[in-house]
């Protein structure tokens, strides 16, 4: 006797693999699920933090990382350190320096009125400053005007961001009075959120000419802040110390704040780390969820391996569809993971105002990632379910 | 070949034995020949081992010694994968649970007899109408097998064992999960089949039905105790 071998046509090995799959839609879409929001996760763990650093990366850029700020230090013996009065003009004369500024602590209470309790002080402080801060510190106006040459020397205020929200400032279309100390002040203008400088977005800023006429301020900076030629901030930070004060460089304190923001991002990272291993962890059981199904179809679908093997199916056939069903279940899951892994991160960065980046890393390693584990939790099942004897099959489907 | 026309099937000295405590002999050194266009009945006591040597006859289950030759083929010579081609090209099964995979339609239940002979989707389904309509259910092709009932089933079985013009067919209480009507219905069609010279063969429990074949095979404690022999033939 002359026989061709058993052969099934290779789409007739995929149709029997997904026929299989259709059959028992809800259960394969569940275990399908499973993997689904594992690659989702993963896929949204990447594009997010990408976004998200993206969006840190631009803002840092957009500042610029060349700010440089110089404060009286606060360390052992330093407990009534002041950087000296000259500090401004000093700096301002390195060359490496693109602009200076300074803020002067001006010793006096801000209130919306002259019927405010004088405790009530809102948390908000005063500082003297020059008109040259705004472009120092790459900040912007909201609303009005910020200090000029010509309000310098008069009752005139900037408030920043949160001191505004505070003391109840939504516009300027009225004139607008501050009772700041046991004078009526001018606002001229509201900030921005200032990034490398929040202390002053609760501040109110007033003309350092005017500090020193109305309000006695003693013109000793609180802080200076430093505009450094970009190619220069490492030099220039280590001269400026003793610039300010040589005869007590140690007093005076050096700070790099974008340095906080490169730190942020940085943080983020790591929590990227921890949920992208949250995402694996998901991964996982969803992969054993896809075995377990699996497993089970070999034991409940004894009598159609039976009966397949009675119609010729070979070993390899029965081992070939189970895992056709799934490497399927787990393609299919990890197509859904990372359509929504990509619409999650779309959404969310949308919302947040970040740029949206999708990793190609991410979308191909999801898919991949889904393939592989469909690959693994299909493997056993299918040797298992080629392994069973098709009379034992029969008897006991 | 040696023999012009060797018999459909034949077990010489066939012996099965399942490994346990104590070890179970389904089958006890049975020798039969079944020629070609014979319908032979199997009869014996649940457990008797009626069902192990349609297994073995089949080349679902392979016997412990002894040989099955299928039309002169010695199988303990062949491979997994030639037994394999075996089943699906030379040998119809039917069983009492008829085994119709219920997310497919009729036509397709039917046209799985050949599925793994490698034929296309068409030309199976073309072979599936052409039995269908043979066994009477050419009208029901597209319904689901749920929609059908216990003798439908059994004949879309028996489309499926005959959808690839087997050598033989081996049915297993093909009426077992029947009413007696239904019952009937499938034993008329396997005589008419019988009539057009195909050879089966079928166990029952049911003495009548065995009493109405040319040739009835008696197994007891899995020997052959009694073989009303060809002379019907």
């Amino acid at each position: 006797m002359n026989l061709a071998p058993s052969r099934l046509r290779p789409s007739e090995t995929a149709r029997v693999g997904l026929g299989s799959l259709a059959a028992r839609r809800l259960r394969s879409a569940l275990s399908a699920l499973g993997i689904a929001i594992g690659i989702a996760s993963l896929v949204a763990v990447l594009g997010l933090s990408d976004s998200s650093k993206s969006a840190l990366l631009d803002q840092i850029g957009a500042l610029g990382t060349n700010l440089l700020t110089i404060e009286a230090g606060s360390g052992f013996g330093a407990g009534d350190a002041a950087l000296p009065e000259t500090s401004v003009a000093t700096v301002s004369r390195v060359p490496t320096v693109e602009a200076t500024s300074a803020v002067y602590t001006v010793d006096a209470g801000v209130y919306r009125n002259d019927l405010v309790p004088e405790d009530l002080t809102g948390g908000i402080s005063v500082y003297g400053t020059d008109p040259g801060l705004l472009g120092a510190l790459n900040g912007e106006i909201a609303l009005g005007s910020f200090l000029t040459e010509a309000t310098r020397d008069h009752p005139v205020a900037v408030v920043g961001a949160v001191a505004a929200e505070r003391l109840g400032i939504r516009n300027l279309d009225q004139p607008v009075r501050l009772y700041i100390g046991d004078r009526w002040v001018e606002v001229a203008g509201v900030l921005e959120p200032f990034a490398l400088a929040a202390n002053l977005d609760r501040a109110v800023l007033i003309g350092d000419r005017a500090a020193e006429r109305y309000y006695d301020t003693e013109l000793v900076p609180a802080t200076v802040y430093v505009r450094v030629y970009e190619d220069y901030i490492d030099e220039t930070r280590d001269v400026l110390a003793a610039t300010v004060d040589p005869e007590n460089p140690e007093e005076a304190e050096i700070s790099r704040p974008s340095d906080l923001l490169e730190a942020r991002s940085a943080a983020e990272s790591s929590f990227t780390s921890l949920f992208l291993g949250l995402g694996a962890v998901a991964l996982l059981v969803g992969g054993i969820g896809v075995a377990n199904v699996m497993v089970i179809g070999v034991i409940e679908r004894r009598g159609e391996i039976g009966l397949r093997r009675a119609i010729g199916a070979t070993r390899a056939h029965i081992r070939r569809q189970f895992f056709t069903e799934a490497l399927t279940l787990a393609t299919l899951g990890g197509t859904a993971g990372v359509l929504l892994g990509v619409a999650v991160t779309y959404g969310y960065s949308l919302a947040q105002g970040w740029r949206v980046i999708i990793p190609p890393v991410a979308v191909i390693g999801g898919f991949a990632a889904a393939v592989a584990i469909g690959v693994i939790a299909g493997l056993y099942p299918a040797i298992r379910a080629s392994r069973v004897s098709p009379t034992e099959a029969l008897r006991s489907a | 070949m040696p023999d012009p026309q060797p018999p459909a099937i034949e077990l010489r000295g066939v012996s099965k034995i399942y490994p346990g405590s104590p070890p179970i002999k389904a089958l006890d050194d049975v020798s039969v020949q079944i020629d070609w266009g014979q319908m032979v009945a199997v009869v014996g006591q649940s457990g008797s081992g009626k069902s192990t040597m349609l297994n073995v006859m089949g080349t679902l289950d392979q016997p412990t010694s002894g040989s099955v030759l299928i039309e002169g083929t010695d199988t303990s010579l062949l491979t997994d994968n030639q037994l394999s081609a075996i089943r699906g090209r030379r040998v119809g099964f039917v069983f009492q649970r008829f085994f119709l995979l219920s997310g497919i339609a009729v036509i397709d239940n039917v046209a799985n007899g050949l599925l793994y002979t490698g034929a296309t989707r068409p030309d199976r389904r073309k072979a599936a109408e052409a039995v269908l309509e043979r066994v009477g259910l050419g009208a029901r092709k597209w319904h689901k097998p749920d929609e059908l009932s216990g003798g439908q089933m059994q004949r879309v079985a028996i489309a499926r064992a005959l959808v690839g013009e087997p050598a033989f067919v081996l049915a297993d209480e093909p009426t077992g999960n029947l009413d007696s009507a239904s019952s009937n219905s499938i034993i008329e069609l396997l005589f008419s089949l019988h009539d057009e010279g195909r050879t089966i063969v079928v166990i029952t429990h049911n003495e009548a039905i065995a009493a109405a074949m040319p040739r009835q095979l008696q197994i007891l404690d899995g020997r052959l105790v009694h073989d009303s022999g060809t002379a019907s033939q």
